[in-house]
């Protein structure tokens, strides 16, 4: 096992009753009640936090925030601010002018931030991702973008993954090399696009770095085309990490089939539970174990 | 001073414009077969207070490199209203 980032900065293992999970939420953003669930399966403390709670004087004394209240954050999967201007720029760009500072200590700490599908563009449009540089967590400016699907449509339906991670993605050690799962998809700016021009250099990049965690397959586990790939995303890829592996963002939705009966095909298929459930094991595991 | 400018927001050339596909080929199917390119752009018409055009201007580059455009898939332009 290589050396954990909270031994290299000191930061203690955590006892499960430690762990405490904000899900951050702010106007349209409509996924958080499923990923503070899917924690709370899991026995954690998890809770919906409004991205307010964080800096207004408004806030009633009980409920303001500091995102060190957190040994994880999650930004979750809607329609923040209505999509307006771009998906996820309003929220990243309110989150950035409040939080740049705290954001990029805490991932520089270690501390996981995942970001599903809106959440997804969140932190692509705050340049937490593709992340590259260890020492600057949250880039200047977006280094990549969640462009219109290549449809031009809302693709919502059932996606197989193949997880293609070596072992970099903290949220998805509990998955095997090359597995393949079934997660939904629902998004119309999904497309994983890179700097024109320099698409073959972020892909080598993201490989050698070990930063792609999972692409669309078809049925049988090969790279397809639509519908296979909903939204014509660049090499196939669903969802990708930062350089240290603890910011993770992606398309599907791994907290809506966390039990086996949200998956479409429960009554032909036996799951012990859903696919999803083990990517917020994997975090779980992660704060646990060092 | 008060300024009113358009921004506008397109698509970097070489980013699929699927919006600007699909409406080309609904003019052609609507009889306009000499429609060659359609690109969708997005305007935002900002009225703002500013010492000087070059302040405002300055501002305004600012505001569209922090939200209003993402640069690896989209370009702006400042057009100056009036």
């Amino acid at each position: 096992m290589e050396k954990g980032i909270f031994e290299i900065f000191g930061v203690m293992s955590m006892e499960p009753d430690e762990i405490r999970v904000g899900v951050v939420r702010i106007e349209g953003t409509n996924c958080e009640d499923e990923t503070v669930r899917a924690f709370r399966m899991l026995g954690v403390f998890a809770e919906a936090v409004h991205l307010k709670q964080f800096y207004s004087d408004m806030i009633k004394d009980g409920e303001s925030r500091s995102i060190w209240d957190y040994s994880c954050l999650v930004f979750p999967g809607g329609f923040s601010a209505g999509d307006y201007v771009r998906a996820g720029a309003i929220f990243s760009a309110r989150a950035k002018s409040l939080l740049r500072h705290d954001l990029e200590m805490f991932i520089r700490e270690g501390y996981p931030v995942l970001g599903i599908c809106n959440g997804f563009q969140v932190l692509a449009e705050l340049g937490a991702l593709p992340g590259f540089d260890e020492d600057r967590p949250v880039s200047d400016k977006p280094e990549m973008a969640l462009a219109i699907n290549s449809s031009s449509r809302f693709e919502c339906r059932q996606s197989y993954l193949k997880h293609e991670n070596r072992g970099k993605c903290r949220f998805t050690s509990e998955y095997m090399k090359d597995e393949i799962v079934v997660f939904p998809v629902a998004h119309a700016e999904g497309k994983v696009t890179f700097p024109v021009g320099r698409e073959k250099d972020f892909l080598n990049l993201l490989e050698e770095n070990d930063q792609i965690v999972f692409r669309y397959v078809d049925s049988e586990g090969n790279y397809s085309d639509y519908p296979w790939n909903p939204n014509g995303s660049y090499s196939n890829i669903a969802g990708i990490c930062n350089v240290t592996g603890n910011v993770f963002g992606l398309m599907p939705h791994p907290e809506r089939v966390v039990n086996p009966w949200q998956h479409t095909d429960w009554m032909r298929m036996e799951r012990e539970e859903g696919d999803g459930i083990r990517v917020f094991r994997s975090i779980l595991k992660y704060l646990e174990k060092l | 001073m008060k300024y009113t400018v358009d921004v506008l927001i397109s698509l970097k050339k070489g980013v699929l414009d699927a919006e600007g596909e699909a409406t080309k080929k609904a003019l052609r199917l609507l009889g306009y077969k000499n429609v060659e390119r359609v690109s969708s752009m997005k305007v935002f018409r900002i009225e703002l207070n500013a010492k000087s055009r070059e302040d405002a201007e300055k501002m305004l580059r600012e505001m569209c490199d922090r939200m209003l455009a993402n640069p690896v898939i989209q370009d702006y332009e400042i057009r100056w209203v009036g």
